[in-house]
């Protein structure tokens, strides 16, 4: 029962050797990029889901509603925060990943380095 | 004297490089900063010794970069010593330098003064410091500042020959001399020069006898066997330096480092009774034997004459350890009286290749009736280095001799006598040749004598070499100083 | 409202600020200029600071006035205060010494935007050295790292592009992991704040998340700082990197992320997390010690100047990750001194560089020989900043390297091997500098021409300061000492001898 309860820590373990995974294994730029994302996405989760209370709610304080338990804001914050990177590490790969193909032709990383060497 | 004015020995050279620096599209006027900056350094250094030799000891520090480690200066009767000879005989060796330089045409002058004069500098605080890291500072820059020099002539035989100039120094200074110096600080807390030794008490046993390894092989300017490499690598060098090496300024450096590490930071009385520190003499001896052995096979003037300092360098060192006042200033003396004879010996070499464009010992055969003052001069040089009166070099070798038989040390003994006769083995035949026999067939023998500026710094350093047997009393009563705390 | 008080804010503030300042202007040496000023005002506040760090210190910054450890704070120490000159300084650096040569190499259109990069990446390491929590670390280090990127691939050279394409991914890699490692950290203290998170660390009982937390923060700071066997990305990077932007990010980068991997493991770690220092020891120093002899040694058969450089720069973070693994009070002192003079030698190094490539084009080897007859003032500071490297007394690389041995010495049983591999490493520095040293002076130019060739006086007189510098805080080592020794004390609290 203990291990099911543990259930978002596997997702999050899971996630990251994914993205590890792709990140080392796939030539492809582009796709280098969705890994990374990926990768970035489950210490997100990790993230989020470590903030929830038990029995929390949203937290927003509402007028007249005392002693409410609120889930933790603070790591959702964080992980807005987080976010934003991951999103602005993205946009930069990606305009990188243009250059690159501008300037070699091709999105491999295989062939990149290739020419690079005949150079 | 005020002791703040010491660093002014190291702050002339210094000024004086620059001078040349600027100077250095007008040769006359470059070549009289050169002998200026020499004669005002010497000078200087002379206004000294008085003071040094009445037991005066100044002192002087320039700053602290670490905690425990300064940068200062004193004068202690060795390093009076040292000073005295490398700013005397850099005057001679500058206007020898001018007569060959000009002799043969040689090119980048400039750098060559330049170098020099930084290299002096660097000898100056080596003789001046207070500290093994002061010490350390200016060996490095000794090495640095000469490697130029060493590979003067710029093609690839001698660049390859200055490689292995700096790697053997700069090795290792930096893979052995450095770890000892930590060491030594380590353990004692201090690196300062202090009479009587500032190692007993912190490290004792065998310790001492690697501490002593680390610093001996460390100083590589002091050519002990297997870290002599460099010397005979260095011959590429014109001539000049070649005088300023073996003589002046880096050998003397190497082997005075060594003597004052042994005097001032393990202490002679300490040294003598820890069984592991026994090694030395036969290291010495070793060298000594083995590099006159060599010597004896060698073909070309100036290889024969690095390997003969290669021997006379570690007959300080087999005399400072055989540790009895009388050796210990034999020690010392033999610093200067070598110093005079062997800048003697490479300016002839030198000499004859400017006049007459030769190098190898076959060729000399008959030149003495061409070249009667240059190979007079090298006869002289050549008596002293075996140790005939009235020399030098019988000066030292008599009292390092006294000091083996006080001390009973007939190991000491034997080698320095057959050394003496492997000097005489491979001297001798020199000296027959050149003034006796007819030319060798096919040798040119259409020249004169040297350049006039040659043949003066010849003859003063030649006639000094004799003064100096009967004229020593000043230096003999300053080195006793050090000594004096000894049981006779 | 006096303005020294919101100083460590400002050390912040004043790059990132003018950073859309400088994107907004059209001509590239006005947005040129206006990085200049800013990276010149960034470095007068850090010595502001620093001065008052020396003197009675600089009190906790609360920002927008909420106290921690609720709200955000902004520390600074001696070590704060070091990294500080270290950044602003290398900024100011390759900004004064490189208007030619990036003149050459960015397109002028673009010259604004790329400035403005520079100071934002300024802001970013800034921020780091002054953030008090963990999360702002973070994000600091992620804007520094991205602006860093924009630097790197901003040049002509095409094979820029896929070195910061590498770098981006193990840098965000590397980010990340530092993330999940503050997200543990976070989980088990419930405090994102530095100095709160080192007491509560010392109340939680389940400490095996708070060690992988160690692991994670560890590791992902070693990717950034480009430890040995991480640091595969940095070569090249520094290779095809703008020459200016090279004096900057070699001067600084990676030492701002060993920066914060000392915060983390000594001033939040040590001595609250049982096992912790013998773990960091035992995992840091065999890399460190294989980072310091392997780049040695690949270095020597570099066949392009920046490349051997940046080699030389691996080996140089090694010495300076051993220092920090030796978790004693002399090894802390030889870190944070060694990453200051390191800085020192290697920034003037790249600026010679500069200047190599600035007249010659190239910084290929074959293309350098003879460099040292054509340029010989250039060439002379390039000698004494690489004896600074090496290691010579009278340098200020000497006083780091003396204070890294003694503090090795002091292991009982491993000191006289670890003493022996940096002995072995110089001897390795001097093959390697030597090799180009003799290139430089008796190689033939491949064209033949020896005439002379120097750059123009100012980036002369810069380089030569530089160079001096690194010989006067050899002799009057002082100031890093102080801030170090501040640093130190700061960090291990008074729990270590």
């Amino acid at each position: 029962m203990k291990l099911l309860g543990l259930f978002n820590y596997w997702v999050f373990a899971v996630l990251l050797m994914i993205g590890l995974y792709a990140l080392i294994s796939k030539q492809n730029l582009v796709k280098k990029i969705m890994a990374l994302a990926i990768f970035q996405s489950a210490v997100f989760l990790f993230f989020i889901t470590m903030s929830r209370v038990d029995e929390g709610t949203a937290p927003i304080i509402q007028a007249g509603v005392a002693n409410q338990i609120f889930s933790n804001p603070l790591p959702q914050v964080l992980i807005l925060t987080a976010i934003v990177v991951g999103i602005s590490t993205t946009a930069l790969g990606l305009a990188i990943v243009v250059r690159l193909h501008e300037e070699y032709g091709t999105v491999e990383d295989n062939e990149i380095l290739a020419m690079d060497r005949e150079s | 004297m005020n002791p703040s004015t010491l660093p002014l020995i190291l702050l002339l050279p210094l000024v004086g490089a620059i001078a040349i620096a600027l100077a250095g599209r007008w040769p006359n006027v470059r070549e009289t900063i050169s002998l200026l900056t020499a004669v005002t350094l010497a000078v200087l250094v002379f206004s000294w010794f008085p003071e040094v030799s009445e037991g005066l000891r100044p002192r002087f520090v320039l700053s602290e970069p670490l905690p425990g480690l300064s940068l200062a200066f004193s004068l202690e009767p060795l390093g009076m010593m040292f000073a005295c000879i490398a700013s005397f005989l850099w005057i001679i060796n500058t206007i020898y330098s001018i007569g060959y330089m000009r002799g043969n045409n040689e090119k980048n002058q400039t750098r060559f003064y330049i170098c020099f004069a930084l290299a002096i500098a660097a000898a100056m605080g080596i003789a001046l410091a207070d500290n093994l890291f002061t010490l350390f500072l200016f060996y490095e820059l000794l090495t640095l500042s000469t490697y130029p020099l060493v590979a003067h002539k710029g093609d690839a035989k001698t660049i390859a020959s200055a490689r292995v100039y700096l790697g053997v120094l700069l090795g290792t200074s930096i893979g052995l001399l450095l770890p000892a110096i930590i060491w030594t600080w380590v353990a004692t807390g201090t690196t300062t020069f202090t009479l009587g030794g500032i190692v007993e008490g912190h490290i004792a046993g065998a310790a001492v006898g690697l501490l002593l390894g680390l610093f001996v092989f460390g100083i590589g300017k002091a050519a002990v066997m297997p870290v002599h490499r460099w010397l005979p690598a260095a011959m590429v060098a014109p001539t000049p330096v070649s005088a300023l090496l073996h003589a002046v300024a880096v050998v003397k450096a190497g082997v005075f480092s060594i003597t004052k590490i042994i005097i001032y930071i393990f202490g002679v009385d300490f040294l003598f009774n820890e069984p592991s520190a026994q090694w030395l003499q036969f290291a010495a001896a070793f060298t000594i034997i083995t590099a006159s052995i060599i010597a004896l096979y060698q073909t070309n003037l100036k290889r024969m004459l690095a390997y003969s300092t290669i021997g006379q360098l570690s007959y300080v060192i087999m005399a400072t350890v055989i540790l009895k006042p009388m050796a210990e200033v034999g020690a010392a003396i033999h610093i200067a009286a070598h110093a005079f004879g062997k800048i003697t010996l490479f300016f002839a070499a030198g000499a004859i290749y400017t006049a007459a464009h030769k190098t190898e010992l076959w060729q000399l055969a008959g030149i003495g009736r061409r070249m009667p003052i240059t190979m007079a001069a090298f006869t002289i040089g050549a008596l002293s280095m075996i140790g005939v009166p009235p020399t030098a070099g019988f000066v030292s070798k008599w009292f390092i001799l006294g000091g083996a038989f006080q001390a009973e040390n007939y190991f000491a003994i034997f080698t320095i006598i057959a050394s003496t006769v492997l000097n005489a083995m491979y001297f001798l035949p020199i000296i027959y040749f050149a003034w006796l026999a007819p030319p060798a067939p096919g040798v040119d023998m259409n020249h004169g004598e040297a350049p006039k500026a040659i043949l003066l710094a010849l003859a003063v350093t030649s006639t000094l070499t004799i003064v100096f047997f009967f004229f020593n009393q000043p230096l003999l009563d300053l080195e006793s100083q050090l000594v004096e705390s000894l049981p006779l | 409202m006096n303005l020294a008080d919101h100083l460590p804010a400002l050390q912040v503030i004043v790059p990132l600020m003018t950073a859309p300042l400088v994107i907004l202007l059209r001509n590239g040496f006005l947005a040129w200029l206006g990085a200049l000023l800013a990276s010149l005002a960034s470095f007068g506040l850090a010595i502001l600071l620093t001065v008052a760090v020396l003197g009675a210190g600089v009190p906790e910054y609360a920002m927008g006035g909420w106290q921690p450890p609720f709200g955000i704070s902004l520390n600074v120490d001696g070590l704060s205060a070091l990294m500080l000159l270290l950044v602003t300084g290398a900024s100011t650096l390759g900004l004064a010494g490189g208007r030619l040569s990036l003149r050459r190499d960015i397109d002028n259109r673009r010259a604004p935007m790329f400035y403005g990069a520079w100071l934002i990446a300024l802001a970013g390491l800034c921020g780091i050295a002054v953030a008090g929590d963990a999360f702002n670390v973070f994000v600091f280090m992620e804007i520094s790292s991205l602006a860093t990127y924009i630097l790197i691939a901003a040049g002509r050279d095409r094979r820029a592009l896929s070195a910061v394409f590498k770098y981006l991914i193990i840098g965000t890699i590397g980010a990340t992991f530092y993330l999940i490692g503050v997200g543990f950290i976070y989980m088990m203290t419930g405090t994102l704040n530095f100095a709160d998170m080192a007491l509560r660390l010392a109340d939680v009982i389940e400490t095996r998340p708070i060690i992988i937390a160690a692991g994670f923060i560890t590791i992902g700071l070693a990717l950034k700082a480009a430890v040995f066997p991480l640091h595969i990305w940095l070569p090249r990077a520094y290779t095809y990197a703008p020459n200016a932007v090279t004096v900057f990010i070699a001067a600084c980068s990676t030492k701002v992320a060993i920066y914060v991997l000392l915060r983390f493991n000594y001033g939040v770690f040590h001595g609250n997390l049982l096992a912790h220092s013998d773990l960091f020891t035992v995992f840091i120093i065999p890399l460190a010690l294989s980072g310091i002899l392997l780049a040695s040694a690949i270095a020597i058969y570099q066949g392009n100047i920046k490349k051997m450089l940046a080699f030389s720069s691996v080996a140089q973070i090694g010495y300076i990750a051993l220092a920090a693994g030796l978790a004693t009070h002399a090894g802390l002192m030889a870190a944070q001194l060694h990453m200051f003079n390191h800085a020192l030698a290697k920034g003037t190094l790249f600026l010679c560089v500069l200047a190599f490539v600035l007249t010659t084009g190239s910084a290929s080897f074959s293309n350098l020989a003879g460099i040292g007859r054509r340029m010989p003032w250039t060439m002379a500071a390039f000698v004494i900043a690489g004896l600074s490297l090496v290691g010579v007394p009278g340098t200020a690389g000497f006083v780091s390297k003396w204070y890294l041995i003694v503090a090795v010495m002091g292991m009982p049983g491993w000191g006289v091997p670890l003493v022996m591999a940096i002995i072995l490493s110089s001897l390795l520095a001097v093959v390697y500098l030597w090799r180009f040293v003799e290139l430089a002076y008796y190689g033939q130019p491949p064209d033949g021409d020896v005439s002379r060739m120097e750059v123009p006086l100012p980036l002369r007189t810069l380089i030569w300061s530089a160079a001096l510098a690194n010989i006067y805080f050899g002799l009057v080592p002082q100031l890093p000492l102080a801030l170090a020794e501040s640093g130190t004390t700061t960090l291990l609290g008074g729990l270590l001898p």
